[in-house]
């Protein structure tokens, strides 16, 4: 359980990690700056087991990883939102930072909200309500199972997806 | 069978694709640049394996070149060195990635390109398959040659009618990104086409395909024809792909018969407005360059109204040519000093001030007209600084009357 950071529509890699701060790869680095235009008391403030919520077209813009990253620094455990920037969710997912489409969660939650999500189904709770978010995709699971797509082919290489595809 | 990404994906994989099947591939050339080339090398390092072939690998200086901060140099060093440990030579500092990836011919007709940067879309302009990833997956890559995607959906963008100046692809793509939103093709490809297109030169249908990312796109791709391979070579081995009956699961039509100059306001690339609605505003820095917009063509538009007349004193005016070629080109035609006689300053190849480290970061209050492709609070310094993304033509008349200014008013 953890508490909910609302976000809106369109929240940008930009503003989730703007690229004066990017010029590292170090993660608590990066977890300092996260969110600093969007929400400038997120990184001193969010706790472990924090969820963020947010709107349409989560992570949109630039491909920079150091986005993901950031939140996931910040002890994060998911982000739920209306909708999700392909690459962004792509590179969450490789990271191991589960990423939950559910609009009907995102219009129920208010800032603070107590959270809690299950990744694997994709099922959201607040308040006493659940909610059916997307549950991630066979590949997203296989890749989260592993710990992250480096994990996953360093294991078991290409050859397991070709075999069994998703 | 199918849409010109499905053709390309199909003719690589030797066996017949559809939108939705998830593949493996092998991919011809992948890249980073200075800001994801390192976690990029970071991922490829905890694979544990040789790189699978260096001269598959491209690693280009462009968005902190030469280095501004200490913090850049160090990430720089970091990634010659790790050249140097894997036998990389293909290491460039002479401008954009995306537009050495086509100079240097590693993204050709039929090929399947991946860049850890989101507008590596832009060589779809050539026909082939090319899209922006994250740096562990582009690191997975370095280690395996290969990589996993969903082959997407097409929408179909079918432009008709007479592109004429000022107007050009930037007018058209802003358009079709106000229409459709800044997730109207989200996980798709976009395939250009119809008469306009056709008509196109190679440095504008790469503006078009640039900005299908911001659309969401997975792919921005046109079709291959003469101005296509005049410009590029195919991939040796595979036929060159044209759609074969292809299944669109949507067709937009574009008449540019009444199309005016197109503005991008604040915050965000779709909010896409006629050029009437905000003309007369103060613009304090005017960015011509970048991806999108710092071709040889741009250079020849901003020269060609820049040519006797002065950039606005409260104006500052800053030019990138994106590349070494691009630069030496307009160099020798007069256009770089055209423009430095009117008053512009002229900043190395690279990304410049596009993303907000160096060469021209704006200040809380200030507003700015761009010819790149992303006006996010922040992008370019301040968050409290606005932005508007023009084409080059309207950058260089608003650059002189120091207010956004429709460029038809002063020809």
């Amino acid at each position: 359980m953890g508490r909910a950071w609302l976000l809106g529509d369109g929240i940008s890699t930009d503003a989730i990690m703007p690229g004066r701060f990017n010029l590292t790869t170090d993660p608590d680095a990066l977890a300092r700056a996260c969110l600093c235009e969007a929400r400038p008391e997120f990184a001193e403030n969010v706790r472990p087991g924090d969820v963020i919520v947010a709107g349409r077209n989560f992570g949109c813009g630039s491909s920079r990883e150091h986005a993901p990253v950031s939140i996931r620094a910040n002890g994060v455990v998911a982000v739920v939102a209306v909708g999700f920037a392909r690459i962004f969710a792509r590179n969450a997912v490789n990271i191991g930072l589960p990423v939950i489409r559910c609009g009907e969660a995102v219009a129920a939650i208010a800032d603070g909200d107590e959270v809690e999500v299950d990744t694997r189904t994709g099922t959201v709770t607040s308040g006493g309500r659940t909610f059916a978010g997307e549950p991630p995709s066979a590949l997203a699971m296989r890749i989260a199972e592993a710990g992250g797509l480096v994990e996953l082919v360093r294991g078991a290489g290409w050859a397991a997806l070709e075999e069994a595809p998703v | 069978m199918g849409t010109l990404v499905e053709e390309i994906i199909s003719n690589r994989l030797g066996r017949q694709v559809v939108a939705g099947d998830t593949v493996v591939a092998p991919v011809d050339c992948a890249f980073a640049h200075d800001v994801t080339a390192p976690l990029a090398i970071e991922a490829f390092e905890r694979m544990g394996t040789p790189l699978h072939d260096p001269g598959r690998v491209v690693l280009v200086f462009d968005h902190v070149m030469p280095a501004a901060t200490v913090a850049a140099a160090e990430l720089h060093v970091r990634i010659r060195r790790f050249a140097a440990d894997h036998a990389v030579r293909n290491l460039f500092a002479e401008g954009i990635c995306h537009i050495i990836m086509v100079e240097r011919g590693y993204a050709r007709p039929g090929g399947i390109v991946v860049g850890a940067d989101s507008h590596s879309t832009t060589y779809g302009a050539l026909g082939c398959f090319s899209t922006g990833m994250g740096s562990t997956d582009v690191g997975v890559i370095l280690a395996t040659g290969r990589t996993w995607f969903r082959v997407p959906e097409t929408l179909r963008v079918e432009v008709t009618g007479e592109l004429a100046a000022p107007l050009t692809a930037k007018d058209v793509a802003l358009h079709v990104l106000g229409r459709i939103g800044g997730d109207g093709a989200d996980y798709m490809a976009v395939e250009w086409g119809g008469e306009t297109v056709e008509r196109m030169s190679l440095d504008q249908r790469l503006t078009l395909a640039n900005l299908s990312a911001d659309m969401g796109g997975k792919a921005g791709l046109c079709e291959v024809d003469d101005t296509t391979l005049a410009g590029s070579s195919p991939v040796e081995g595979v036929p060159i792909p044209h759609p074969r009956s292809p299944h669109y699961a949507d067709v937009l039509h574009v008449d540019l018969s009444s199309l005016q100059p197109q503005v991008a306001m604040p915050p965000a690339a779709d909010n896409v407005h006629d050029i009437g609605d905000v003309e007369g505003t103060p613009i304090d820095e005017v960015y011509i360059g970048s991806c999108t917009n710092g071709r040889l063509e741009d250079m020849e538009v901003v020269a060609g109204y820049l040519a006797g007349r002065t950039v606005h004193p409260n104006t500052r005016t800053v030019v990138v040519p994106a590349s070494r070629r691009i630069y030496t080109e307009a160099l020798r035609r007069g256009w770089i000093e055209t423009i430095i006689e009117a008053g512009a300053l002229v900043m190395n190849p690279g990304c410049g001030p596009c993303l907000g480290r160096q060469h021209g970061v704006v200040a809380a209050g200030e507003r700015v007209v761009s010819t790149s492709n992303r006006n996010y609070p922040g992008r370019m310094g301040s968050p409290d600084a606005e932005i508007y993304l023009t084409s080059p033509a309207v950058a260089a008349a608003t650059a002189v009357a120091g207010r956004i200014t429709d460029p038809r008013r002063h020809n």
